[in-house]
């Protein structure tokens, strides 16, 4: 008798989409009651980027099973291309939904581009270099968005590097009327802000949407696979180097949109935002989530957003705080008492005869 | 009397069982060195394309470096390894894998996060062609091929009773069951050669009964050439056509298994020389 199977991780997957589905409709709510802070309000766009860099990175870290360290690095970039994009846009394209979406698919495109620079000589190796470099990479881009000057005018892009730090805007020699885009050290100023919540979300469906669609195809069996276990990836002829780039850059892109979306919510915008602390945040989303659980790392990401906001209470001891709850959240899910404990609340228990 | 050393058989003795046919593998001289150490030296042999071949010999004779040396995992330093005649020098583990050599592992190396059913469908990554947006975006294409992959991997794990597994985490099955699945995954890649890397390692008499029955079964319905390493010897002489004996990295002794059973070289191997009385 043929009955219709449903996979264990379609429902999960349903799961995760129609939960962030009713988080929307649910934040839209209470932001149209008021019932909402101001500040908090504020992070609902930072959120969805935070959260889409957390599954983004989660396909790096949690899928392919190679360590990332510089995952704001791609952020950055996604911003800055994502904002000059936007700037330079602005008389061409007047429908601010479809300027944000093409600065953000610009944005994607720009990281990843990043990405395969990165990746290409780096995922030829095996071990952990790649967090090595992506680290160095991370630190890099901060520094070159420190230096870079972008401007548009009537005839185009501006682009300058101000390395020996004696250059200005004015450099650019722009004619008159044009707007300075990336002021160096002090970033992107004067943005227009046209991120809103809803494209906020629909960054984080279709985030979810590509990762999860490419983890059950063929590609991401095969990028599981040579997590699993390389050698035997190999000797059934999938090749490792092909299948860690296509992770590698997918996860690059998206966090570049996320990035775009990120950096077109403030009007100022400096290139310090996306250092190695920013990076270890996402991390910390992604490891506190679960390696591979894409909803784990939704909600760590959200919950970690808003705690440094809910914690002001404590004021001075905010970041003690924060760590304390991180590291009691770290224990209890991975005390097996609470474990054994939550699972005898599980709907799905395991078909199959597991030892015959 | 002590038994005198006898001649060395003719490298392409195996191969006369099959004279019809030109070999599916061919091994010339074929080396490694590793530092000053010989680890496989001048190793020749022909595999006929639907023979059973036991490779055989004490522990640390370098049968699993043959291995390694066949798909690539090492690079030889001397000699030719010829896969339906092609030459399959500078090719690597994965594209020798895609011409035709599929293996299992002495020590099983599964992909334990990944179902029983996604381990044979992986198998099968290079046969299928739907690119990675067909897959993102869950075009007709990504149906398609995924339903002939899952018909086909319940197929293949059916063989071994395994299809009622198929949702189960590969690393979470017996023992047994991980070696057969290896051997299931080693099918699904549609190989010409099959490489078993004791595959009757740890089972009982009951189930290497078994194991050799679906050996046979294999090479029957897939009319393929089977190379195995195996220490049970009951297994190499009941099912093996030809063997090959191997001892420091050199073989020592060709044969069918009758011709191998009284070989003195091979015997001497085992249990050492007879002292002189």
């Amino acid at each position: 008798m043929k009955k219709l199977r449903i996979k264990q991780h379609t429902r999960t997957d349903f799961l995760t989409y129609l939960g962030v589905i009713i988080l929307f409709v649910v934040m839209n709510i209470l932001k149209s009651n008021g019932t909402l802070s101001r500040s908090l309000t504020g992070q609902l766009v930072p959120i969805c980027c935070y959260m889409s860099m957390a599954v983004s990175l989660n396909l790096t870290v949690g899928i392919l099973g190679e360590l990332s360290l510089g995952h704001a690095g791609f952020m950055s970039v996604g911003a800055f291309s994502g904002i000059v994009a936007a700037m330079s846009l602005q008389n061409i394209i007047p429908a601010v939904p479809l300027r944000l979406a093409v600065a953000m698919i610009i944005g994607a495109a720009a990281a990843a581009i990043a990405g395969a620079i990165v990746g290409t000589p780096v995922l030829r190796l095996r071990g952990d270099y790649l967090a090595i470099v992506t680290l160095a990479f991370g630190e890099i881009i901060k520094d070159l968005v420190n230096c870079l000057l972008v401007g548009y005018d009537s005839k185009g892009l501006h682009m300058a590097f101000n390395l020996t730090g004696s250059k200005t805007i004015d450099d650019l020699g722009m004619k008159e009327g044009g707007i300075a885009i990336i002021k160096g050290a002090q970033g992107a100023t004067g943005t227009t802000t046209i991120a809103t919540f809803t494209a906020g979300f629909i960054l984080v469906m279709v985030t979810l949407f590509v990762v999860l669609n490419l983890k059950h195809s063929r590609a991401g069996r095969a990028i599981m696979a040579l997590r699993d276990n390389a050698i035997a990836a190999e000797s059934v002829g999938i090749n490792i180097t092909k299948y860690k780039m296509m992770a590698f850059v997918t996860s690059a892109a998206l966090a570049g949109a996320a990035g775009a979306l990120y950096g077109l919510n403030f009007s100022s915008l400096q290139a310090t935002k996306f250092n190695f602390n920013t990076s270890i945040l996402i991390l910390v989303f992604v490891v506190l989530g679960g390696l591979g659980n894409l909803w784990g790392s939704l909600i760590a990401a959200a919950a970690l957003t808003v705690l440094p906001e809910l914690l002001r209470a404590f004021s001075d001891y905010r970041m003690l705080v924060y760590a304390i709850v991180l590291i009691l959240v770290m224990l209890t899910t991975n005390n097996p008492t609470l474990k054994t404990f939550f699972s005898r609340f599980k709907l799905h228990k395991p078909t199959g005869k597991e030892a015959v | 009397m002590f038994p005198k050393l006898v001649p060395m058989p003719s490298p392409n003795l195996l191969t006369e069982r099959d004279a019809d046919k030109t070999p599916i593998l061919e091994c010339i001289n074929l080396g490694i060195n590793f530092g000053g150490l010989a680890a496989v030296e001048n190793f020749n042999m022909a595999i006929g394309r639907t023979e059973i071949t036991g490779l055989i010999g004490p522990n640390g004779a370098g049968k699993t470096t043959v291995f390694n040396l066949l798909t690539k995992v090492y690079q030889p330093t001397k000699g030719t390894i010829l896969l339906d005649g092609n030459d399959t020098h500078n090719m690597t583990t994965a594209q020798v894998n895609r011409a035709g050599i599929a293996r299992t592992f002495q020590n099983i190396r599964l992909f334990n996060d990944l179902t029983v059913e996604e381990n044979v469908t992986v198998a099968m990554n290079a046969h299928m062609h739907y690119n990675m947006w067909s897959g993102i975006f869950r075009l007709p294409g990504f149906w398609k091929e995924e339903r002939v992959a899952h018909e086909r991997a319940l197929e293949l794990l059916s063989i071994f009773n395994m299809a009622d597994l198929a949702d189960t985490k590969a690393g979470s099955l017996p023992y047994g069951a991980q070696r057969r699945l290896e051997i299931v995954r080693a099918l699904a890649t549609n190989p010409s050669l099959l490489l078993l890397d004791e595959p009757a390692a740890g089972m009982n008499p009951s189930e290497t009964a078994e194991l050799m029955e679906n050996i046979r079964k294999i090479r029957d319905t897939f009319q393929i050439a089977i190379l195995l390493i195996e220490h049970d010897m009951n297994l190499v002489m009941n099912i093996c056509e030809g063997i090959a004996v191997l001892n420091f990295g050199r073989i020592i002794a060709k044969g069918t298994p009758e011709d191998i059973q009284s070989n003195p070289a091979v015997i001497e191997a085992y249990l050492g020389k007879q002292k002189e009385a």
